[in-house]
Protein backbone atom coordinates (compact mmCIF):
# COMPACT_ATOMS: atom_id res chain seq x y z
CA UNK A 1 0.00 0.00 0.00
CA UNK A 2 1.57 3.19 -1.18
CA UNK A 3 1.32 6.56 1.37
CA UNK A 4 -1.99 7.87 1.90
CA UNK A 5 -2.54 11.04 3.42
CA UNK A 6 -5.78 12.34 5.57
CA UNK A 7 -6.52 15.81 6.68
CA UNK A 8 -9.13 16.28 8.84
CA UNK A 9 -10.58 19.39 10.18
CA UNK A 10 -13.20 21.20 11.93
CA UNK A 11 -13.78 23.36 15.10
CA UNK A 12 -11.61 23.30 18.04
CA UNK A 13 -13.77 20.55 20.13
CA UNK A 14 -15.18 18.70 17.56
CA UNK A 15 -12.41 15.75 18.30
CA UNK A 16 -10.83 15.87 14.65
CA UNK A 17 -7.65 15.49 17.17
CA UNK A 18 -9.30 12.21 18.22
CA UNK A 19 -10.29 11.32 14.91
CA UNK A 20 -6.90 10.87 13.67
CA UNK A 21 -5.56 9.25 16.46
CA UNK A 22 -7.86 6.22 16.27
CA UNK A 23 -7.27 6.38 12.58
CA UNK A 24 -3.31 5.96 13.10
CA UNK A 25 -4.01 3.63 16.05
CA UNK A 26 -5.88 1.68 13.59
CA UNK A 27 -3.65 1.62 11.04
CA UNK A 28 -0.98 0.19 13.18
CA UNK A 29 -3.12 -2.21 14.95
CA UNK A 30 -3.64 -3.65 11.39
CA UNK A 31 0.33 -3.95 11.15
CA UNK A 32 0.81 -0.77 8.91
CA UNK A 33 2.90 2.50 9.66
CA UNK A 34 1.29 5.54 10.69
CA UNK A 35 2.31 9.28 11.75
CA UNK A 36 -0.76 11.73 12.77
CA UNK A 37 0.16 15.00 13.25
CA UNK A 38 -1.88 18.53 14.02
CA UNK A 39 -1.90 22.06 12.99
CA UNK A 40 -2.54 24.12 16.00
CA UNK A 41 -2.65 27.31 17.75
CA UNK A 42 -4.33 30.61 18.70
CA UNK A 43 -6.64 29.84 15.71
CA UNK A 44 -7.41 25.96 16.48
CA UNK A 45 -9.59 27.48 20.07
CA UNK A 46 -12.74 28.46 18.37
CA UNK A 47 -11.42 28.44 14.60
CA UNK A 48 -10.26 26.39 12.08
CA UNK A 49 -8.16 23.31 13.41
CA UNK A 50 -6.61 20.55 11.54
CA UNK A 51 -5.27 17.02 11.69
CA UNK A 52 -3.02 15.19 9.31
CA UNK A 53 -2.39 10.83 9.59
CA UNK A 54 -0.05 9.16 6.79
CA UNK A 55 -0.82 6.09 6.69
CA UNK A 56 1.86 3.38 4.46
CA UNK A 57 3.11 0.12 4.81
CA UNK A 58 6.50 1.48 4.30
CA UNK A 59 8.41 3.67 6.20
CA UNK A 60 7.45 7.61 6.82
CA UNK A 61 9.81 9.76 6.45
CA UNK A 62 8.59 13.40 5.70
CA UNK A 63 6.41 13.59 8.53
CA UNK A 64 3.54 16.01 6.97
CA UNK A 65 0.89 16.21 5.00
CA UNK A 66 1.13 18.22 1.29
CA UNK A 67 -1.43 16.48 -0.98
CA UNK A 68 -3.89 14.73 0.77
CA UNK A 69 -5.57 11.75 -0.38
CA UNK A 70 -9.05 12.30 2.07
CA UNK A 71 -9.86 15.38 2.98
CA UNK A 72 -12.80 15.86 5.40
CA UNK A 73 -13.92 19.02 6.96
CA UNK A 74 -16.38 19.81 9.60
CA UNK A 75 -17.67 23.31 9.56
CA UNK A 76 -17.88 25.98 7.27
CA UNK A 77 -14.40 27.64 8.22
CA UNK A 78 -12.06 24.60 8.15
CA UNK A 79 -13.82 23.71 4.70
CA UNK A 80 -12.82 27.73 3.38
CA UNK A 81 -9.29 26.79 4.41
CA UNK A 82 -8.54 23.47 3.81
CA UNK A 83 -10.66 22.46 1.02
CA UNK A 84 -8.92 24.33 -1.46
CA UNK A 85 -6.51 23.33 -3.80
CA UNK A 86 -6.68 19.82 -3.42
CA UNK A 87 -5.15 17.56 -6.03
CA UNK A 88 -7.65 16.07 -8.70
CA UNK A 89 -8.37 12.54 -7.62
CA UNK A 90 -8.49 13.67 -3.77
CA UNK A 91 -11.47 12.52 -1.77
CA UNK A 92 -13.35 15.41 -0.14
CA UNK A 93 -16.41 14.40 2.53
CA UNK A 94 -18.18 17.67 3.89
CA UNK A 95 -20.29 17.99 6.34
CA UNK A 96 -23.76 18.84 4.48
CA UNK A 97 -24.14 22.49 5.85
CA UNK A 98 -20.82 23.15 4.20
CA UNK A 99 -20.73 25.39 1.35
CA UNK A 100 -18.14 25.81 -0.78
CA UNK A 101 -16.89 29.37 -1.71
CA UNK A 102 -13.97 27.74 -3.75
CA UNK A 103 -13.23 25.32 -6.13
CA UNK A 104 -12.26 22.66 -4.39
CA UNK A 105 -9.36 21.12 -7.37
CA UNK A 106 -11.97 17.56 -7.35
CA UNK A 107 -15.08 16.66 -8.01
CA UNK A 108 -14.99 13.71 -5.80
CA UNK A 109 -17.06 15.07 -3.03
CA UNK A 110 -18.87 13.77 -0.07
CA UNK A 111 -21.71 16.18 1.09
CA UNK A 112 -23.62 13.80 4.41
CA UNK A 113 -25.04 15.17 7.21
CA UNK A 114 -22.48 13.70 9.82
CA UNK A 115 -23.49 16.81 12.22
CA UNK A 116 -26.76 16.01 12.29
CA UNK A 117 -26.46 12.37 12.64
CA UNK A 118 -24.60 12.69 15.43
CA UNK A 119 -27.00 14.82 16.85
CA UNK A 120 -29.97 13.34 16.00
CA UNK A 121 -29.68 9.74 15.73
CA UNK A 122 -27.05 9.28 17.78
CA UNK A 123 -28.27 11.73 20.41
CA UNK A 124 -24.82 13.35 21.34
CA UNK A 125 -23.28 16.13 18.56
CA UNK A 126 -19.71 15.16 19.96
CA UNK A 127 -19.83 11.60 18.20
CA UNK A 128 -19.68 13.33 14.94
CA UNK A 129 -15.82 12.48 14.77
CA UNK A 130 -16.71 8.99 15.30
CA UNK A 131 -19.15 8.94 12.94
CA UNK A 132 -16.57 10.30 10.33
CA UNK A 133 -14.50 7.54 11.52
CA UNK A 134 -17.04 5.25 10.23
CA UNK A 135 -17.81 7.20 7.02
CA UNK A 136 -14.01 6.94 6.42
CA UNK A 137 -13.99 3.08 7.34
CA UNK A 138 -17.13 3.03 4.24
CA UNK A 139 -15.06 4.96 1.95
CA UNK A 140 -11.47 3.97 2.12
CA UNK A 141 -12.11 0.17 3.38
CA UNK A 142 -8.34 0.10 4.62
CA UNK A 143 -9.44 -1.78 7.66
CA UNK A 144 -12.40 -4.13 8.37
CA UNK A 145 -15.62 -2.54 10.77
CA UNK A 146 -14.72 -4.50 13.64
CA UNK A 147 -10.71 -3.21 13.47
CA UNK A 148 -11.82 0.23 13.68
CA UNK A 149 -14.91 -0.23 16.23
CA UNK A 150 -12.29 -1.97 18.23
CA UNK A 151 -9.71 0.86 18.63
CA UNK A 152 -12.30 3.19 18.91
CA UNK A 153 -13.91 1.65 22.11
CA UNK A 154 -9.59 1.45 23.50
CA UNK A 155 -10.30 5.59 23.19
CA UNK A 156 -13.61 6.37 24.39
CA UNK A 157 -14.74 6.69 27.98
CA UNK A 158 -15.91 3.35 29.88
CA UNK A 159 -19.76 3.91 29.43
CA UNK A 160 -20.00 5.46 25.91
CA UNK A 161 -19.28 1.86 23.89
CA UNK A 162 -23.13 1.18 22.91
CA UNK A 163 -23.03 4.83 21.74
CA UNK A 164 -19.71 4.89 20.17
CA UNK A 165 -20.37 1.30 17.78
CA UNK A 166 -23.99 3.03 16.96
CA UNK A 167 -22.06 6.27 15.79
CA UNK A 168 -19.57 4.09 13.58
CA UNK A 169 -22.20 2.32 11.95
CA UNK A 170 -24.54 5.61 11.02
CA UNK A 171 -21.38 6.79 9.43
CA UNK A 172 -21.18 3.63 7.09
CA UNK A 173 -25.36 3.73 6.76
CA UNK A 174 -24.83 7.17 5.32
CA UNK A 175 -22.14 5.96 2.68
CA UNK A 176 -24.23 3.42 1.69
CA UNK A 177 -27.41 5.74 0.73
CA UNK A 178 -24.96 8.32 -0.42
CA UNK A 179 -23.92 5.62 -3.08
CA UNK A 180 -27.55 4.75 -3.60
CA UNK A 181 -28.59 7.81 -4.34
CA UNK A 182 -26.08 8.13 -6.75
CA UNK A 183 -26.92 5.20 -8.74
CA UNK B 1 9.14 -11.87 20.97
CA UNK B 2 7.95 -8.92 19.47
CA UNK B 3 6.10 -6.47 21.86
CA UNK B 4 2.84 -4.64 21.00
CA UNK B 5 3.23 -1.71 18.67
CA UNK B 6 1.80 1.43 20.42
CA UNK B 7 1.06 4.89 18.59
CA UNK B 8 3.05 7.50 20.84
CA UNK B 9 3.59 11.22 20.91
CA UNK B 10 7.26 12.03 20.95
CA UNK B 11 6.95 14.06 24.28
CA UNK B 12 5.76 10.71 25.56
CA UNK B 13 7.96 8.58 24.22
CA UNK B 14 10.78 11.16 26.27
CA UNK B 15 9.16 10.78 29.15
CA UNK B 16 9.11 6.40 28.81
CA UNK B 17 12.48 6.65 28.03
CA UNK B 18 13.07 8.51 31.39
CA UNK B 19 11.25 6.44 32.99
CA UNK B 20 13.34 3.44 31.63
CA UNK B 21 16.52 4.81 32.42
CA UNK B 22 15.48 5.65 36.10
CA UNK B 23 14.38 9.36 36.13
CA UNK B 24 13.00 9.48 39.84
CA UNK B 25 12.50 12.99 39.94
CA UNK B 26 10.97 16.06 37.70
CA UNK B 27 11.04 19.79 38.30
CA UNK B 28 10.16 22.53 35.52
CA UNK B 29 7.48 25.12 34.41
CA UNK B 30 5.26 24.36 31.63
CA UNK B 31 5.67 25.98 27.93
CA UNK B 32 4.27 24.62 24.73
CA UNK B 33 5.57 22.72 22.69
CA UNK B 34 6.86 20.48 25.29
CA UNK B 35 4.45 20.25 28.09
CA UNK B 36 3.55 17.09 27.89
CA UNK B 37 6.75 16.50 29.00
CA UNK B 38 5.57 17.85 32.21
CA UNK B 39 2.10 16.43 32.48
CA UNK B 40 3.14 12.87 31.79
CA UNK B 41 5.73 13.02 33.86
CA UNK B 42 3.37 14.34 36.69
CA UNK B 43 1.15 11.13 36.04
CA UNK B 44 3.80 8.56 35.64
CA UNK B 45 6.59 9.72 38.65
CA UNK B 46 3.81 8.82 41.38
CA UNK B 47 3.35 5.80 40.02
CA UNK B 48 7.08 4.71 40.50
CA UNK B 49 8.05 6.20 43.80
CA UNK B 50 9.15 9.44 41.85
CA UNK B 51 8.44 13.04 42.51
CA UNK B 52 7.04 15.91 40.50
CA UNK B 53 7.29 19.30 41.26
CA UNK B 54 5.83 22.35 39.12
CA UNK B 55 8.42 25.15 40.21
CA UNK B 56 7.58 28.96 40.23
CA UNK B 57 9.67 29.22 36.92
CA UNK B 58 12.37 27.93 34.80
CA UNK B 59 14.67 28.88 36.67
CA UNK B 60 13.64 27.21 39.93
CA UNK B 61 12.95 24.46 37.27
CA UNK B 62 16.39 23.27 36.36
CA UNK B 63 17.49 24.45 39.76
CA UNK B 64 15.18 21.86 42.01
CA UNK B 65 16.61 19.26 39.09
CA UNK B 66 20.04 19.62 40.28
CA UNK B 67 19.52 19.45 43.98
CA UNK B 68 17.57 16.20 43.45
CA UNK B 69 20.34 15.03 41.42
CA UNK B 70 22.42 15.86 44.33
CA UNK B 71 20.72 13.77 46.66
CA UNK B 72 21.03 10.87 44.08
CA UNK B 73 17.80 11.07 42.24
CA UNK B 74 18.05 10.59 38.37
CA UNK B 75 16.59 13.88 37.29
CA UNK B 76 15.00 15.52 34.70
CA UNK B 77 13.82 19.09 33.51
CA UNK B 78 12.11 20.22 30.24
CA UNK B 79 11.31 23.21 28.28
CA UNK B 80 11.17 24.67 24.88
CA UNK B 81 13.62 28.45 23.91
CA UNK B 82 12.62 30.99 26.26
CA UNK B 83 12.77 28.84 29.26
CA UNK B 84 16.03 26.85 27.83
CA UNK B 85 17.47 30.39 27.33
CA UNK B 86 16.49 31.23 31.45
CA UNK B 87 17.98 27.53 32.82
CA UNK B 88 21.65 28.61 31.10
CA UNK B 89 23.18 29.98 34.54
CA UNK B 90 22.18 26.75 36.56
CA UNK B 91 23.52 24.60 33.39
CA UNK B 92 26.50 26.42 33.83
CA UNK B 93 26.54 25.31 37.48
CA UNK B 94 25.77 21.52 36.36
CA UNK B 95 29.22 21.68 34.29
CA UNK B 96 30.88 23.09 36.60
CA UNK B 97 29.88 21.33 39.90
CA UNK B 98 29.49 17.52 37.83
CA UNK B 99 26.04 16.90 38.42
CA UNK B 100 24.47 14.19 36.18
CA UNK B 101 21.15 15.78 34.75
CA UNK B 102 18.86 15.81 31.61
CA UNK B 103 17.50 19.36 30.37
CA UNK B 104 15.08 18.81 27.11
CA UNK B 105 14.32 21.24 24.80
CA UNK B 106 11.30 20.97 22.21
CA UNK B 107 12.40 24.05 20.23
CA UNK B 108 9.84 25.97 18.63
CA UNK B 109 10.27 29.54 16.79
CA UNK B 110 12.33 32.30 18.31
CA UNK B 111 13.90 34.98 19.20
CA UNK B 112 11.59 35.37 22.33
CA UNK B 113 8.34 34.18 22.69
CA UNK B 114 8.53 33.52 18.75
CA UNK B 115 5.94 30.81 17.13
CA UNK B 116 4.87 28.95 20.27
CA UNK B 117 3.06 26.18 18.10
CA UNK B 118 5.61 25.95 15.79
CA UNK B 119 8.79 24.40 15.29
CA UNK B 120 12.46 25.20 14.58
CA UNK B 121 15.87 24.29 14.94
CA UNK B 122 17.38 27.51 16.34
CA UNK B 123 18.76 26.51 19.76
CA UNK B 124 21.55 24.61 18.56
CA UNK B 125 24.13 27.07 18.93
CA UNK B 126 22.69 28.02 22.52
CA UNK B 127 22.52 24.39 23.49
CA UNK B 128 26.58 24.62 22.77
CA UNK B 129 27.39 28.14 23.78
CA UNK B 130 24.49 29.76 25.73
CA UNK B 131 25.90 29.28 29.14
CA UNK B 132 28.99 31.10 30.06
CA UNK B 133 32.70 30.15 30.53
CA UNK B 134 34.16 27.75 28.26
CA UNK B 135 31.44 25.05 29.10
CA UNK B 136 31.65 21.42 27.77
CA UNK B 137 28.40 19.69 26.96
CA UNK B 138 26.36 16.93 25.23
CA UNK B 139 23.33 17.04 22.89
CA UNK B 140 21.43 15.07 21.36
CA UNK B 141 18.93 15.09 18.68
CA UNK B 142 16.28 12.64 17.75
CA UNK B 143 14.42 12.53 14.30
CA UNK B 144 11.61 10.34 15.31
CA UNK B 145 9.46 9.48 18.41
CA UNK B 146 11.15 5.86 18.78
CA UNK B 147 14.19 7.25 18.66
CA UNK B 148 13.10 10.22 21.21
CA UNK B 149 12.60 7.10 23.62
CA UNK B 150 16.06 5.74 22.88
CA UNK B 151 17.84 8.88 22.94
CA UNK B 152 16.13 9.76 26.30
CA UNK B 153 17.69 6.49 28.18
CA UNK B 154 20.92 7.40 26.43
CA UNK B 155 21.21 10.93 27.69
CA UNK B 156 21.01 9.85 31.35
CA UNK B 157 23.20 7.08 30.90
CA UNK B 158 26.11 9.40 29.58
CA UNK B 159 24.87 11.95 32.22
CA UNK B 160 25.42 9.73 34.84
CA UNK B 161 28.67 8.07 33.25
CA UNK B 162 30.36 11.39 32.47
CA UNK B 163 28.69 13.23 35.63
CA UNK B 164 27.45 15.84 33.59
CA UNK B 165 24.37 17.68 31.80
CA UNK B 166 22.84 16.27 29.13
CA UNK B 167 20.54 18.16 26.57
CA UNK B 168 18.14 16.00 24.68
CA UNK B 169 17.29 18.72 21.36
CA UNK B 170 14.40 17.65 19.86
CA UNK B 171 11.79 20.00 17.95
CA UNK B 172 7.84 20.70 17.63
CA UNK B 173 7.52 17.99 14.99
CA UNK B 174 8.90 15.35 16.92
CA UNK B 175 7.38 16.28 20.06
CA UNK B 176 4.07 16.38 19.03
CA UNK B 177 3.92 13.66 16.25
CA UNK B 178 2.51 10.17 16.87
CA UNK B 179 4.36 7.53 15.44
CA UNK B 180 4.21 3.55 15.91
CA UNK B 181 6.61 2.51 18.81
CA UNK B 182 8.01 -0.89 20.24
CA UNK B 183 8.80 -0.02 24.06
CA UNK B 184 11.70 -2.45 25.08
CA UNK B 185 11.16 -4.57 27.97
CA UNK B 186 12.79 -4.12 30.88
CA UNK B 187 16.51 -5.00 30.86
CA UNK B 188 16.36 -4.77 27.53
CA UNK B 189 18.50 -2.25 26.98
CA UNK B 190 21.39 -0.92 28.91
CA UNK B 191 21.08 1.71 32.16
CA UNK B 192 24.03 3.30 33.79
CA UNK B 193 23.77 4.54 37.71
CA UNK B 194 26.77 6.57 38.40
CA UNK B 195 29.58 5.49 40.49
CA UNK B 196 29.13 5.08 44.30
CA UNK B 197 32.54 5.88 46.71
CA UNK B 198 34.74 3.17 47.47
CA UNK B 199 34.53 1.77 50.79
CA UNK B 200 37.79 1.04 51.51
CA UNK B 201 39.36 4.37 51.14
CA UNK B 202 38.37 8.13 52.55
CA UNK B 203 35.77 9.90 50.13
CA UNK B 204 37.46 12.77 47.75
CA UNK B 205 34.49 14.40 46.14
CA UNK B 206 36.08 15.42 43.51
CA UNK B 207 39.12 13.30 43.20
CA UNK B 208 39.18 11.03 40.11
CA UNK B 209 40.33 7.75 41.14
CA UNK B 210 42.28 5.63 39.09
CA UNK B 211 41.24 3.76 36.00
CA UNK B 212 37.67 6.18 36.17
CA UNK B 213 36.73 8.91 34.16
CA UNK B 214 35.04 11.37 36.54
CA UNK B 215 34.83 11.64 40.28
CA UNK B 216 32.64 9.32 42.27
CA UNK B 217 29.25 10.63 43.47
CA UNK B 218 27.82 10.37 46.96
CA UNK B 219 24.90 11.71 47.33
CA UNK B 220 23.47 14.38 49.80
CA UNK B 221 22.14 12.44 52.59
CA UNK B 222 24.48 8.98 52.70
CA UNK B 223 26.73 10.00 55.13
CA UNK B 224 29.10 11.64 53.61
CA UNK B 225 29.66 15.65 54.01
CA UNK B 226 31.30 17.77 51.34
CA UNK B 227 30.65 20.84 49.39
CA UNK B 228 29.61 21.33 46.11
CA UNK B 229 30.21 24.97 44.56
CA UNK B 230 29.97 26.86 41.22
CA UNK B 231 33.48 28.12 41.86
CA UNK B 232 36.29 26.18 40.52
CA UNK B 233 37.12 24.02 43.71
CA UNK B 234 39.71 21.87 44.77
CA UNK B 235 39.31 17.80 45.25
CA UNK B 236 37.47 18.26 48.46
CA UNK B 237 34.79 20.72 46.80
CA UNK B 238 35.82 23.91 48.40
CA UNK B 239 36.39 26.67 46.55
CA UNK B 240 39.93 27.66 44.83
CA UNK B 241 41.38 30.19 43.37
CA UNK B 242 44.41 28.50 42.25
CA UNK B 243 45.32 28.80 38.88
CA UNK B 244 46.98 26.13 38.35
CA UNK B 245 43.93 24.00 39.70
CA UNK B 246 41.55 25.79 37.45
CA UNK B 247 43.68 24.88 34.44
CA UNK B 248 43.79 21.29 35.34
CA UNK B 249 39.78 21.21 36.50
CA UNK B 250 38.33 22.52 33.21
CA UNK B 251 40.66 20.62 31.16
CA UNK B 252 39.64 17.49 32.66
CA UNK B 253 35.55 18.67 31.96
CA UNK B 254 36.64 19.09 28.56
CA UNK B 255 38.56 15.73 28.27
CA UNK B 256 35.56 13.84 29.70
CA UNK B 257 33.49 14.58 26.94
CA UNK B 258 36.06 13.00 24.19
CA UNK B 259 34.24 9.47 25.39
CA UNK B 260 34.28 7.46 22.15
CA UNK B 261 30.80 6.35 22.95
CA UNK B 262 29.30 9.64 23.14
CA UNK B 263 29.28 10.16 18.95
CA UNK B 264 26.74 8.75 17.67
CA UNK B 265 25.46 9.94 13.87
CA UNK B 266 23.87 8.00 10.90
CA UNK B 267 25.05 7.87 7.39
CA UNK B 268 22.90 6.88 4.38
CA UNK B 269 24.74 6.14 1.06
CA UNK B 270 27.68 8.51 1.99
CA UNK B 271 30.24 5.56 0.93
CA UNK B 272 29.81 7.16 -2.66
CA UNK B 273 28.29 10.27 -2.68
CA UNK B 274 29.18 13.42 -4.39
CA UNK B 275 26.79 15.52 -2.46
CA UNK B 276 25.73 15.28 1.10
CA UNK B 277 23.39 16.50 2.61
CA UNK B 278 23.72 17.30 7.07
CA UNK B 279 21.25 16.96 8.43
CA UNK B 280 19.88 16.38 12.08
CA UNK B 281 16.32 16.35 13.93
CA UNK B 282 12.86 16.34 12.27
CA UNK B 283 14.63 17.67 9.03
CA UNK B 284 16.38 14.83 8.23
CA UNK B 285 13.36 13.16 7.83
CA UNK B 286 12.63 14.83 4.45
CA UNK B 287 16.34 14.54 3.36
CA UNK B 288 15.85 10.84 3.85
CA UNK B 289 12.84 10.80 1.67
CA UNK B 290 14.49 13.13 -0.87
CA UNK B 291 17.95 10.91 -1.02
CA UNK B 292 15.73 7.70 -1.71
CA UNK B 293 14.04 8.94 -4.36
CA UNK B 294 17.41 10.65 -5.67
CA UNK B 295 19.55 7.63 -5.52
CA UNK B 296 16.55 5.77 -7.67
CA UNK B 297 16.67 8.13 -10.02
CA UNK B 298 20.47 7.86 -10.25
CA UNK B 299 22.33 10.64 -8.54
CA UNK B 300 24.66 9.96 -5.98
CA UNK B 301 23.64 11.99 -3.41
CA UNK B 302 24.16 10.75 0.73
CA UNK B 303 22.95 12.14 3.62
CA UNK B 304 25.07 12.63 6.79
CA UNK B 305 23.00 12.75 10.03
CA UNK B 306 24.23 13.36 13.70
CA UNK B 307 22.65 11.98 16.34
CA UNK B 308 24.91 13.34 19.33
CA UNK B 309 24.87 17.02 17.80
CA UNK B 310 27.39 18.43 20.52
CA UNK B 311 30.25 17.04 20.55
CA UNK B 312 30.16 17.31 16.78
CA UNK B 313 31.07 14.14 15.29
CA UNK B 314 33.99 15.70 13.75
CA UNK B 315 36.50 13.30 12.61
CA UNK B 316 33.56 11.59 10.26
CA UNK B 317 32.44 15.32 9.16
CA UNK B 318 36.12 16.03 8.44
CA UNK B 319 36.51 12.75 6.28
CA UNK B 320 33.25 13.34 4.51
CA UNK B 321 34.66 16.62 3.76
CA UNK B 322 37.92 15.61 2.44
CA UNK B 323 36.04 13.68 -0.34
CA UNK B 324 32.33 14.88 -1.45
CA UNK B 325 32.08 17.50 -3.81
CA UNK B 326 29.56 19.64 -1.76
CA UNK B 327 28.13 19.33 1.36
CA UNK B 328 24.36 21.20 2.28
CA UNK B 329 23.69 21.76 5.69
CA UNK B 330 19.81 21.69 6.17
CA UNK B 331 18.14 22.88 9.24
CA UNK B 332 15.13 24.86 10.60
CA UNK B 333 17.44 27.78 11.13
CA UNK B 334 19.22 30.47 8.87
CA UNK B 335 22.73 28.88 9.41
CA UNK B 336 23.91 27.49 12.95
CA UNK B 337 25.49 23.95 12.69
CA UNK B 338 26.22 25.30 8.98
CA UNK B 339 29.13 27.60 10.97
CA UNK B 340 30.23 24.11 12.95
CA UNK B 341 30.46 21.93 9.36
CA UNK B 342 32.32 24.90 8.11
CA UNK B 343 35.10 25.08 10.51
CA UNK B 344 35.38 21.60 9.53
CA UNK B 345 35.87 21.01 6.38
CA UNK B 346 38.15 24.03 6.78
CA UNK B 347 38.37 24.61 2.94
CA UNK B 348 38.27 20.89 1.86
CA UNK B 349 34.98 21.06 0.17
CA UNK B 350 32.20 23.54 -0.72
CA UNK B 351 29.67 23.81 2.35
CA UNK B 352 26.35 25.38 1.67
CA UNK B 353 23.41 25.94 3.82
CA UNK B 354 19.21 25.96 3.18
CA UNK B 355 17.31 26.78 5.76
CA UNK B 356 14.28 28.43 6.93
CA UNK B 357 13.08 30.32 10.13
CA UNK B 358 9.02 30.68 9.46
CA UNK B 359 8.01 27.49 11.70
CA UNK B 360 7.59 25.16 8.08
CA UNK B 361 9.93 22.19 8.01
CA UNK B 362 11.84 21.66 4.63
CA UNK B 363 10.15 20.05 2.10
CA UNK B 364 11.72 16.79 0.12
CA UNK B 365 11.16 18.93 -3.16
CA UNK B 366 13.88 21.72 -1.96
CA UNK B 367 16.25 18.62 -1.49
CA UNK B 368 15.80 17.02 -4.72
CA UNK B 369 15.85 20.86 -6.53
CA UNK B 370 19.32 21.69 -4.30
CA UNK B 371 20.91 18.30 -5.27
CA UNK B 372 19.71 18.11 -9.11
CA UNK B 373 21.43 22.01 -9.32
CA UNK B 374 24.60 20.62 -8.48
CA UNK B 375 24.58 17.35 -10.85
CA UNK B 376 23.76 19.99 -13.73
CA UNK B 377 25.86 23.00 -13.18
CA UNK B 378 28.79 20.58 -12.53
Amino acid sequence: MKRLEFSFSGTGGQGVILLGVIMAETAINEGLNALQSQCYGPEARGGASRCEVIISDEEIYFPKVQNPNYVLCLSQAAANKYAVNLKEEAVLILDDRIELNAEPGTSNIYYLPILDTARNEIGKEITANIVSLGILQEITKLFSKEAMITSVLHRVPKGTEAINTAAIEAGVQLVKQWHEKKS
Amino acid sequence: MENKALLMQGNEACVRGALYAGMKFYSGYPITPSTEIAELSAEYLPTVGGTFIQMEDEIAGIAAAIGASIAGKKSMTATSGPGFTLKQENLGYAVMAEIPLVIVDVQRGGPSTGLPTQSAQGDVMQAKWGTHGDSAIIALSPNSVTETFYLTVRAFNLAEKYRTPVILLTDEVIGHAREKIFLPEAGEIETFDRLGPLEDRPYIPYGVEEGDIVPRFAPFGTGHRYNITGLFHNEQGFPSNSQENAQIMLQRIHDKLNGEDIIDFESLYCDDAEYVFLSYGSTSRSAIAAVNQLRKEGYKVGLFRPITIWPSPEKQIKELASRVGEICVAEMNLGQYFLEVQRLACGDTKVSHMGRANGDILVPEEFVARAKEYFNER
